[in-house]
């Protein structure tokens, strides 16, 4: 059993909603990357989305573009992404997808990408801008790597296109809460119950929601009406804001941490 | 010779696929907006009171049909074929864009959209998209890299004057890539409300099919004049290809004439070096960028890579999915000007037709200078001049030292 379907596994057991936190590769550096992610085991988040950086990053706000913008100054080609995974791997368990634009997959070769990605011991890929429309050999390369393929649903999705998507699924499927680009937002969407509720009709997969929730009060809310919920850009911006500072990993990961508080308790 | 073009094979099909090009890389939220759009499209397509309204509104507003011009003085000084100008440069607003912008209007119109946005590049599509929302009382943001707000400052007044928000891009190098994607990213926040008046026949399907379709005016309306001042279609059609909009709009009624050649001219910059240029076919490779796949500059990882050119409009590092098709087909040849190249060309239109083109047009007239002494003097060319050159005048009088009467 792939890894991410395993934990969530064990957090429906246990009743509890998982943590889904996002990151940007090499930012600002891979070190402190790998480091986050140990980090982030010890402190209770369930699934580490981590940022494959690119160049044009056009569903991503601009926290997100600026984070890719320092990992492609650090250096964080994929290869060298895939690397720091490896070497996440020999030390946790954490569950691992890469959030990445399909151009990263299309210039290796989609089979030889994941391929790779399963042998550094990735578990899913987001493809951002991949709809099941144009995945081709995709899916079953992922399924016979072992890897979950991630699909998003969006506000602007409709009932029969919900079904089709739940229908490919597995992991998770991961609900974007609102139109728009990745960020933090002082309000939470009001068409989460209902759009969640009907991705349910169509698929036993859990459910993640994300974009825009950015501290524990908003968390504990959305978490009622998903199976996890996703904080990406104001995790970022906390990377951001403390940089090569020598406290980067033990704050982030306190702030991390009441987030997980926020769910679990 | 029959008046109207023969039948081609159509593409894309369904799903909006040239061969292996096009398609619809995006991400979920913009999927079903897409798909409205797809559907209201053809469906307007359909439609004879859309097709009345628009060919009224090319016709009245923005002066269509443009002439076919014969330019005589260049003609004597190549020495060779006979060369005609397709004048769109003399169209309201002053470059083809208005055709698409005008279409595009029409259509966000009927979806009941009360707001429009769009990138450019030059600044032409920026400002026949402001132009259009000003006519029809729509709101109207532009997304500009702000390396182009400077060297196309003119084009920047004159969005304004029309009442559109100029949003300068300050993202990777500034220009028309960077205004593309922050286009898309308002496009997909204000997606509910908003229209999104792509500029070129580039992007996610429908957008390459419907740009080509609203732009193949010019070509149709160039194949009955040259029948009629020639009796005969013409050897060769050249034209610039940033996107792609001006170039498959005069190369698309002709595709079902094997007689007739086309070459598509990308920006050679400073020459085919990685990041000195934007020509796509000599450097390029098969990758997806901001929703469709086809030939882009990236480096070994697909990260897209920098470009240059004199040119804003040209200065990109994609190029339209029909294009590649016709590349990889044989159909169109791809040539590239440098910067060098395309400011003789500029300069000598100038002097011997009394025509100043838009530096992008300048680098069509280029690759005709070194193909007309070529060819015999009974044969014919059209060189499709897409845009006047008033936005590139600053910029050129200081590249070409042009100092001011004192």
């Amino acid at each position: 059993m792939n890894r991410i379907e395993e934990r969530f596994a064990r957090l429906r057991e246990r009743q509890q909603k998982g943590l889904i936190i996002y990151i940007g590769a090499g930012d600002p550096d891979l070190e402190a990357t790998r480091q986050l992610a140990l980090a982030f085991d010890r402190v209770g988040v369930d699934v580490l989305e981590l940022g494959v950086p690119f160049s044009d990053p056009l569903a991503d706000g601009l926290v997100n573009q600026l984070a890719a913008q320092r990992g492609l100054d650090a250096g964080a080609t994929p290869p060298r992404v895939l690397e720091t995974v490896a070497a996440i791997r020999r030390e946790s368990h954490i569950p691992i997808v890469l959030y990445v634009y399909f151009n990263l997959l299309h210039r290796r070769g989609v089979r030889e990408f994941i391929a790779e990605a399963a042998r550094a011991g990735v578990d899913g890929l987001l493809v951002l801008d991949l709809p099941p429309e144009e995945a081709g050999p995709y899916e079953a390369l992922m399924s016979e790597a072992g890897l979950c393929p991630i699909w998003l649903i969006a506000p602007t999705t409709p009932e029969e296109r919900i079904e089709q998507i739940a229908r490919h699924a597995r992991g998770f499927i991961y609900y974007v809460s609102r139109e728009g680009v990745t960020g933090m937002q002082s309000w939470v969407s009001d068409t989460i119950a209902a759009m969640t509720a009907k991705i349910r009709a169509h698929s036993s997969v859990p459910i993640a929601v994300g974009f825009g929730i950015s501290n524990a009060d908003q968390a504990r809310a959305v978490a009622q009406h998903a199976e996890a919920i996703v904080v990406g850009s104001a995790v970022v911006n906390q990377i951001a804001e403390r940089g090569r500072s020598r406290d980067l990993v033990p704050a982030v990961a306190a702030f991390v941490e009441t987030l997980a508080r926020a769910i679990k308790s | 010779m029959s008046v109207t073009a023969p039948a081609i094979p159509s593409l894309p099909d369904a799903q909006g696929h040239f061969g292996p090009f096009g398609g619809r890389y995006v991400p979920e939220t913009l999927m079903y907006p897409l798909m409205e759009l797809e559907a209201e499209y053809f469906q307007a397509q359909q439609d004879s009171a859309f097709q009345a309204e628009l060919s009224y509104y090319l016709r009245e507003f923005c002066g269509r049909p443009t002439p076919l011009y014969f330019a005589e003085r260049l003609t004597r000084d190549l020495a060779g074929a006979k060369i005609y100008l397709k004048r769109e440069d003399l169209l309201h607003t002053g470059a083809h864009k208005i055709n698409n912008a005008l279409g595009q209007v029409l259509l966000a119109r009927r979806m009941g959209k009360t707001r429009v946005i769009a990138e450019t590049g030059a600044g032409q599509h920026g400002v026949a998209t402001a132009t259009v929302a000003a006519m029809f009382g729509l709101k109207c943001v532009i997304y500009m890299g702000a390396v182009d707000c400077e060297r196309q400052a003119l084009n920047v007044y004159r969005m304004k004057m029309l009442g559109a928000e100029v949003v300068p891009v300050h993202a990777g190098q500034k220009t028309l890539k960077e205004a593309v994607n922050e286009a898309m990213r308002d496009w997909v926040t204000n997606v509910r409300g908003t229209h999104y008046i792509l500029g070129t026949a580039y992007g996610a399907h429908p957008y390459p099919v419907m740009v080509r379709n609203f732009q193949r005016v010019i070509g149709d309306e160039a194949r009955a004049q040259i029948l009629e001042k020639e009796g005969r279609l013409p050897d060769l059609l050249i034209a610039c290809v940033g996107g792609g909009s001006n170039a498959i709009g005069l190369f698309y009624p002709f595709l079902g004439d094997p007689a007739v050649r086309m070459i598509g001219v990308e920006a050679g910059g400073e020459g085919i070096r990685p990041q000195k240029h934007a020509a796509r076919f000599h450097g390029g490779s098969l990758g997806v960028l901001q929703g469709t796949r086809s030939y882009i500059l990236q480096d070994e990882y697909g990260q897209i890579q920098l470009t240059h050119s004199v040119s804003a409009g040209l200065d990109y590092a994609a190029v339209g999915p029909e294009h590649a098709w016709l590349h990889d087909q044989g159909r169109v040849e791809y040539g590239y000007a440098t910067d060098d190249a395309a400011l003789e060309a500029f300069t000598r239109l100038a002097r011997l037709e009394g025509i100043i083109p838009a530096l992008e047009s300048a680098h069509a007239v280029a690759e005709c200078l070194r193909r007309a002494p070529e060819m015999s003097k009974d044969a014919l060319i059209i060189v499709n001049l897409s845009g006047r050159g008033d936005k590139d005048v600053a910029q050129a009088a200081a590249k070409l030292n042009l100092a001011m009467p004192s």
